[in-house]
């Protein structure tokens, strides 16, 4: 710093021109590149908020997995289950290589000074809920992803492609126990039309607020990190949903939902941000219980991590 | 408590099917290579993308850096004879 500030300046601009040209010219930025600050710290904020979501995310459905109606069910909810588990991992892994060691971040979550997606806080009543988080959360995972395969950062858009590869699965086994559900008894359906009710909207806020109040937009799409702005890729998931709803022959709660000739989309109506900023603040129904059970899990595991670690110091023997 | 980071990181390759080569899949922590290989089945392999795996510490790794990439890769940039593009071959020249 003392001996040539107006030096190590030039090496800056150089190497903000470097990034600049590659992100501009689509190509990717890998770990040891040169990269601003600002960029890194909205990549670990994003993607540690996406690695947590993912393993939060295994609760609420693995709340149904000991009560799953037949063996079939349960076999391909616990696959589910634990590829959520899996990317998780890869998010940790690929977010790593920003420099953030893995106990760091797991502490971070633990403390609440790092978030995972608000849908995770709605608990999960009956064992339709599994059928509509596949379908309509996953599903609306796998719009936001999907661009995300083409991110600027090299290890996130490879993390990605691995996740939408095997996320499809998940919202198609959603779709066919709904769909089993709705063509079942008349209880059966009516319990797979509460169970849509009920994860429509959360679903919807899944893609952040509006386009004008969402204030990381911008600059994360000029880092080609974002591709699509949030309202575009709602817009998106309600196009695709609605004929989807009417073969499961299933309604979405909401009254202004119509074709739109003119935008060749669906309108839909007014989402209720004040319960998204609710639950994102702390209050929404399973807030606590999802922390407390991850750090219980956490606890839980530590005399198996402990074992493996002298395990591994003894047979290492005189190696080192 | 031991964190996670105790254990060391590991690069894991994955050979898809006999014949290919093994490539880069991705990384995991693990205490030790048979816990890493393990891991990296569970975590890389669960819908049989894999016929065999190797894990390497990632401390183990040596990489070109990428200040120089221009420089280092140079010797090859200005030998454009080691392509066959290179060469003019009178047409009706079969078989070359
Ligand atoms: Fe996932
Ligand atoms: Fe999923």
């Amino acid at each position: 710093m003392t001996t040539a500030p107006a030096v190590e300046e030039a090496t800056e601009s150089a190497f903000l021109a470097a990034f600049d040209a590659a992100v501009a010219a689509d190509s990717r930025i890998e770990p040891r590149d040169w990269m601003p600050d600002a960029y890194r710290a909205t990549l670990v904020r994003q993607m540690a908020q996406h690695a947590h979501s993912e393993i939060i995310g295994m609760q609420p459905e693995a709340n149904w997995i000991t009560r799953a109606p037949s063996l079939r069910r349960k076999a391909i909810l616990m696959a589910k289950v634990q590829d959520e588990a899996g990317h998780g991992l890869y998010l940790y892994s690929a977010t790593e290589t920003l420099g953030v060691g893995r106990d760091e971040l797991l502490d971070k979550l633990h403390s609440g000074r790092q978030r995972y997606s608000s849908i995770f806080n709605y608990p999960t009543l009956t064992w339709a809920d599994v059928g509509a988080i596949g379908w309509l959360v996953d599903g609306a995972a796998i719009t936001n992803q999907v661009p995300l395969c083409r991110c600027s950062y090299g290890p996130y858009a490879r993390a990605m492609i691995r996740i939408c590869k095997e996320e499809s699965f998940h919202q198609r086994q959603g779709y066919e126990l709904l769909l089993t559900l709705s063509r079942g008894t008349a209880e059966q359906h009516a319990m797979a039309q509460d169970a849509v009710d009920r994860w429509w909207w959360p679903s919807l806020m899944m893609f952040g607020p509006p386009d004008e109040e969402s204030g990381h937009s911008a600059q994360s799409m000029e880092w080609k990190i974002k591709r699509h702005s949030n309202d575009e890729l709602r817009q998106r998931f309600v196009d695709i949903c609605v004929p989807q709803a009417e073969i499961l022959g299933l309604t979405l709660p909401d009254p202004d939902l119509r074709w739109n000739e003119e935008r060749g989309s669906y309108d839909y109506g007014d989402i209720d941000w004040t319960e998204f900023q609710q639950v994102l603040r702390g209050n929404g129904p399973c807030n606590e219980q999802r922390i407390s059970q991850r750090r219980q899990a956490h606890e839980d595991g530590a005399w198996v991590r402990e074992a493996a670690s002298a395990y591994a110091a003894k047979h290492e023997g005189g190696a080192r | 408590m031991s964190p996670a980071t105790d254990w060391p990181l590991w690069e894991v390759f994955v050979r898809s099917r006999r014949g290919l080569s093994h490539s880069h899949a991705g990384s995991l922590h693990a205490p030790d290579a048979t816990m890493a290989l393990r891991q990296a089945r569970d975590l890389y392999t669960r819908r049989g993308e894999g016929v065999s795996i190797w894990v390497v510490p990632s401390s183990q790794i040596t990489a070109s850096s990428p200040d120089e990439k221009d420089p280092f890769f140079e010797p090859a940039a200005d030998k454009p004879y080691r392509h066959p593009t290179f060469y003019e071959i009178p047409e009706g020249v079969r078989h070359l």
